[in-house]
C-alpha cells in the first residue's frame, strides 16, 4: 500500500510577506457552499449508472460553459462540428485503443486492467479486443510490474502502465526514478524506454490519506522523465496519444474526480504537444496557472470575478515537466500578476517549483509577488468536511484575486 | 457450485493450464456463464462475448481487496498421501481442490536434506560416472576456457589498475568464471541479458573486445554509455546486454518483462538475468519469480549464489535452503548447479533455456560458488571473512584449473597454449590501456543529451550556465575534457 508521505515542513521557496496561505481563509459557511454547488449539475451516463470509482453524493462540478469555449477559442483549433461525445474515460480509452490499432508494440499493464477493465474503466473492453498478451493483468506488485514495463520497453514495446491509483506509484519509485528515467542516459543513449505511466491521483471524495495523493510533486525532480497532466476529454486523449507516442517515459496524471467530465472532441485524429500549457480564457488583469481539478475551480471563481468586474487570465498548465515558460511568460508580460493554483502540498509542489521558475526567468515583469494556493501540508482526512478544507475553493480564488489585484 | 465442478473433471483439466488471475469482484455472474467465459478468454481473445460484460455489475471502488470466488487451480494429486486419502474429503476455494487432514500437521521450514547439487566435473576436472551430459564440441570448448582465463587475467590486471590510481573503481569476478561464460556459451545472442554488475563473462563470450572494455572503465570517448555510468556498469544493444544499474535486483523484473515482449513477437529466445545471493532478499525478485509464472514468461533467472553480499553472509541473509527451494514457493521450476563446474552450468543453462522457450515456462538456476575476489575495490573482504577460506577457494576450488584439466585431458589445450594464451591477454590489456588513456573523454555536452530523446529548453539553458562558468573559470576545469 501506498505510504503516507509526511511533508518536511521546511522552508518553502515562495516570498512569506504576502504570500495568501489557504489556512487563513475560514472555509464559508456549509449552506453558502451547498448552496454554490447546486448550481453545477454533475452530468452522468444516461442510464444512471456511475461510471469509475467515486463515491459520495456527486463529483466535480464541471463548468460546461467554460469547457465549451475553451473547445472554440482554444489554439489548438478544433475541427468543425459535428464530433462526438463522451466522458473522459472514455475519451482516454479512445485514444489509447487508436494508438493500440496504429502501432502494434502498444500494451497495457497493470492490476486489474483485463477482464475488469481497470478500476476507473479506462481500459475497458480493450482485453476481449487485444488479448490478454496485450492488456495484460500484473499481480499486486507496482514496483516489479512497472520494472517490467521498463525491461519490456527496452527490448521494443510500448508500454502502458496503469497504476490503479497513484499513489501506489511510491511503491514504484525506485523503478521510475533509478531505472526508467536513467537508463537512456546512462546506456549512452543506447536503450530507449517509450513508457507511458498513467493512473488516477489527487484528493477525491473521500478516498482516505493513502487514496488522495499527488504524487506529481515527488516525481518531479526526477531527471529523464516527463509529466503532463489531464483535465478535460479534449486534451486527454490528445496527451495520451502523444505520451504514447513519445520516446521519453511520460507519466500523465489524470484526477478521481474529473473521469465522468463529457465534452465533445473531434472525430478527426489529433495529438496533442507534451510540452504546451493551454490557454483556458485569455484575460488581461491576472494569470492564473492552474491544471488538473483545480481548473475547475478557477474556472468557477473566474466567473464571480467577471462579474465582479476583474479579467483573469487562466492558463492549464498540462506540461507539468517541463513548464510550458513560454506560454506562461508570455501571460506574465502581459499582466504582471500571478496567481497559481494547485492540488498539491504547499511544501514542495509543483507550485512550489512554478513559483521559483517565474520569479527567476520573469521577475522584472511581476508587479506583486506570486501568490501560491495550495493544499495545507496534512495528510488528506476521511471526513468530508475536513476534507474539502484541504483543497482550494472557488472563494479562496476570487479572494486571492482581489487581494492582487488592489 | 461444488458439484459442478466436482462432475465436470474435463472442465477443471482443461482450466489446469489455462491458469490466471481471475481477482475481480463479479457479483453477478453465474457460475457457469463465468466459468465459459473464463474457458474461452486467457489465450483466445476472439471468443469472448461482450453481453458477459455487461452483465457484471460495475462496483464502487474498494481499495485493494479483492477475493476470487471462482475455483482457479487444482492441486495435484500425487501430494496427497494413500493413508490420507482413506479420511480425506475434498474442499473447494478459490485456489481449487484442496484435501483437509483431521491432524494437524506443520509443513517443516526446511527439508532434513538439502537439495542436491548438479555437478559433472569432479574437484579434479574428470567426468563423475553416470553423469549425463551434452557433450561440448572442440571448438565450444576451447572458446569457453580461453574467455574464461581472459576475464580471470582481466580481473586481476584491471583491479591493479585500479590499486594504481588509474581506474577509478573495478569489480572482480573471481572464482565466479565458470557460471557467466558458460551459461553464455549455452545461450544464443538474440537471448536478451539482464545483469547484475559481476556478469563481463556473458559480454566477453558475445565478442565485447578488451579494448571496448577498457575504454568503458576510463569512460573516453569511445565508452558506448558515453562515460555516465561506473566502470564495469556496461550496456550494449549490439549485444543485447542492457546497461547495469547499481541498484539491486531492479533488473530481475526487467528481465520478466523482456521475456513478456519476446513472447508478444514470438522470438525464439528468452530473457537471461543474473542476481546474487543477496538480490534474493530484495522484494523486486520475489515479484519479478512471482510474475514471470503467471505470465508464463520465457526466463532464466541465475542466481549467483557466492556466500556472501558484501560483509554479509548467507546465513544472515536468509534461513531457507539458498534460493533453490524459493522457486517452487512461485511455481518456477528450478534447479541447484555447482557454479565452478562449467560443463554442468552449460548443460543446465542449455535445459534450462529449451523449457524456457518451449513451454513458456520460468526457470531458476542457482550455481553455488565462492566470492574470491573483494566485492569491489572499495572493499576490503579480509575484514568480515578469514583470508584461509579465501584462499582454499581460490586454489583448491578454482573453476579454470578444473575445467582446464578436463579441456586438457580431452587434448584440446596445452602449457605451451596457456602460457601463449597468458602473455597475449596481458599484453592485449596493457596496451588497451594505454589506447583507453589517450583518447578524449566525452565532451561537456555529453552531460546533457540523451536524458530525453532531444534536448529540452532548461537543459539548453543549464548547458549555456555551464559553458559560461567553464569559460570565466578554465583553471578549475580539466584540461582533457573537451567543452
Amino acid at each position: 500500500m501506498a505510504a503516507i508521505f509526511q511533508g518536511i515542513g521546511t522552508t518553502a521557496s515562495l516570498s512569506t510577506s504576502n504570500s495568501f496561505d489557504s489556512k487563513r481563509f475560514q472555509f464559508p459557511s456549509r449552506r453558502s457552499y451547498l448552496s454554490e454547488r447546486k448550481g453545477n449539475l454533475f452530468v452522468m451516463r444516461s442510464e444512471g449508472r456511475i461510471i469509475g470509482g467515486s463515491k459520495g453524493r456527486g463529483t466535480s462540478p464541471l463548468v460546461t460553459s467554460a469547457v465549451a469555449s475553451k473547445a472554440e477559442s482554444s489554439s489548438t483549433s478544433t475541427a468543425s462540428k459535428p464530433g462526438h461525445e463522451l466522458l473522459l474515460f472514455e475519451a482516454l480509452r479512445e485514444g489509447l485503443e487508436e494508438e493500440m490499432i496504429r502501432d502494434p508494440t502498444v500494451c497495457v499493464m497493470g492490476e486489474d486492467v483485463g477482464h475488469y477493465g481497470g478500476s476507473y474503466k479506462v481500459t475497458k473492453g480493450l482485453a476481449e479486443k487485444y488479448g490478454d498478451l496485450r492488456v495484460l493483468d500484473t499481480p499486486i506488485a507496482e514496483n516489479s510490474f512497472t520494472g517490467m514495463a521498463i525491461g519490456a520497453a527496452m527490448t521494443g514495446l510500448r508500454p502502458v502502465v496503469e497504476g490503479m491509483n497513484m499513489g501506489f506509484l511510491l511503491l514504484a519509485f525506485n523503478q521510475i526514478s533509478n531505472n526508467c528515467g536513467m537508463l537512456h542516459y546512462t546506456s549512452g543513449g543506447q536503450f530507449k524506454i517509450p513508457v507511458v505511466i498513467r493512473g488516477p491521483g489527487g484528493v477525491g471524495r473521500q478516498l482516505g490519506a493513502e487514496h488522495s495523493q499527488r504524487l506529481e510533486s515527488y516525481f518531479q525532480s526526477i531527471p529523464g522523465i516527463q509529466m503532463v497532466a489531464c483535465s478535460t476529454p479534449y486534451n486527454a486523449k490528445g496527451l495520451m496519444k502523444a505520451a504514447i507516442r513519445s520516446e521519453n517515459p511520460v507519466i500523465l496524471f489524470e484526477h478521481v474526480l474529473l473521469y465522468n467530465l463529457k465534452e465533445r472532441i473531434p472525430d478527426e485524429e489529433y495529438v496533442l504537444s507534451l510540452e504546451e500549457a493551454e490557454m483556458v480564457r485569455p484575460g488581461e488583469h491576472v494569470t492564473i496557472l492552474t491544471y488538473s481539478r483545480m481548473r475547475y475551480h478557477v474556472m468557477q471563481a473566474a466567473k464571480t470575478l467577471v462579474n465582479k468586474g476583474y479579467d483573469p487570465e487562466v492558463i492549464d498548465i498540462r506540461s507539468l515537466k517541463p513548464f510550458d515558460l513560454y506560454t506562461i511568460g508570455n501571460s506574465v508580460k502581459k499582466t504582471h500578476r500571478v496567481l497559481i493554483v494547485e492540488e498539491c502540498m504547499r511544501t514542495g509542489g509543483i507550485g512550489a517549483s512554478l513559483t521559483a521558475a517565474i520569479n527567476e526567468n520573469f521577475h522584472d515583469y511581476l508587479d506583486a509577488p506570486i501568490v501560491c494556493l495550495s493544499s495545507q501540508d496534512v495528510p488528506t482526512p476521511y471526513a468530508g468536511t475536513l476534507e474539502e478544507w484541504t483543497v482550494v475553493q472557488p472563494a479562496q480564488i476570487v479572494t486571492a484575486v482581489e487581494q492582487l489585484c488592489r | 457450485m461444488a458439484a459442478y465442478l466436482l462432475k465436470s473433471k474435463n472442465l477443471i483439466n482443461h482450466l489446469k493450464p489455462r491458469i490466471g488471475l481471475f481477482g475481480s469482484i463479479v457479483s453477478d455472474c453465474s457460475l457457469s456463464s463465468c466459468l465459459t467465459h473464463y474457458q474461452k478468454s486467457k489465450f483466445d481473445p476472439n471468443l469472448r462475448n461482450p453481453d458477459e460484460i455487461s452483465r457484471i455489475k460495475s462496483t464502487l471502488f474498494v481499495p485493494r481487496r479483492f477475493e476470487s470466488v471462482r475455483a482457479e487451480k487444482q492441486l495435484s494429486s500425487h501430494d496427497v498421501d494413500d493413508d490420507e486419502k482413506e479420511n480425506s474429503q475434498v474442499l473447494e476455494f478459490p485456489i481449487g481442490k484442496v484435501t483437509f487432514s483431521p491432524e494437524m500437521k506443520f509443513e517443516a521450514e526446511s527439508s532434513e536434506q538439502c537439495v542436491p547439487c548438479y555437478r559433472i566435473l569432479d574437484d579434479n576436472g574428470q567426468p563423475i560416472a553416470h553423469s549425463n551430459f551434452i557433450e561440448l564440441s572442440e571448438d565450444v570448448a576451447v572458446k569457453m576456457y580461453i574467455n574464461m582465463l581472459t576475464l580471470q587475467i582481466m580481473d586481476t590486471t584491471f583491479y591493479e589498475a585500479q590499486r594504481q590510481g588509474r581506474i577509478s573503481f573495478y569489480v572482480t569476478s573471481t572464482g565466479e568464471e565458470a557460471i557467466t561464460v558458460a551459461s553464455a556459451a549455452a545461450l544464443r545472442i538474440d537471448d536478451v541479458i539482464f545483469p547484475q554488475y559481476r556478469e563481463p563473462g556473458v559480454l566477453l563470450w558475445r565478442g565485447f573486445t578488451l579494448q571496448q572494455f577498457t575504454n568503458q572503465l576510463f569512460g573516453n570517448k569511445d565508452d558506448y554509455g558515453k562515460g555516465r555510468q561506473m566502470p564495469v556498469h556496461i550496456g550494449t544493444n549490439k549485444l543485447n546486454y542492457f546497461t547495469v544499474a547499481s541498484t539491486i535486483a531492479t533488473q530481475i523484473p526487467h528481465a520478466v518483462g523482456a521475456a513478456y515482449s519476446l513472447r508478444m513477437d514470438k522470438k525464439n529466445a528468452c530473457a537471461v538475468t543474473y542476481f546474487g545471493d543477496g538480490g534474493t532478499s530484495e522484494g523486486d525478485f520475489h515479484a519479478a519469480l512471482n510474475f514471470a509464472a503467471v505470465t508464463e514468461s520465457p526466463v532464466i533467472f541465475i542466481c549467483r549464489n557466492n556466500g556472501w553480499a558484501i560483509s554479509t553472509p548467507v546465513s544472515d541473509q536468509f534461513r531457507s535452503d539458498g534460493v533453490v527451494v524459493k522457486g517452487r514457493a512461485y511455481g518456477v521450476r528450478s534447479i541447484r548447479v555447482d557454479g565452478n563446474d562449467a560443463l554442468a552450468i552449460y548443460n543446465a543453462v542449455s535445459a534450462a533455456r529449451k523449457m524456457a522457450i518451449e513451454e513458456h515456462k520460468p526457470v531458476l538456476l542457482e550455481a553455488l560458488t565462492y566470492r574470491v575476489g573483494h566485492h569491489t575495490t572499495s572493499d576490503d573482504s579480509t575484514k568480515y571473512r578469514p583470508a584461509d577460506e579465501i584462499e582454499f577457494w581460490r586454489t583448491k576450488r578454482d573453476p579454470i584449473t578444473r575445467f582446464r584439466k578436463w579441456v586438457q585431458q580431452n587434448r584440446w589445450w596445452s602449457d605451451e597454449a596457456e602460457s601463449e594464451l597468458r602473455n597475449n591477454i596481458r599484453k592485449q590489456i596493457v596496451q588497451a590501456i594505454q589506447n583507453a588513456e589517450r583518447l578524449e573523454k566525452p565532451s561537456v555536452t555529453e552531460l546533457f543529451t540523451d536524458v530525453y530523446d532531444a534536448l529540452p529548453l532548461n537543459l539548453r539553458e543549464q548547458e549555456s550556465s555551464l559553458r559560461e562558468t567553464v569559460r570565466r573559470h578554465p583553471q578549475d576545469y580539466p584540461p582533457d575534457v573537451p567543452v
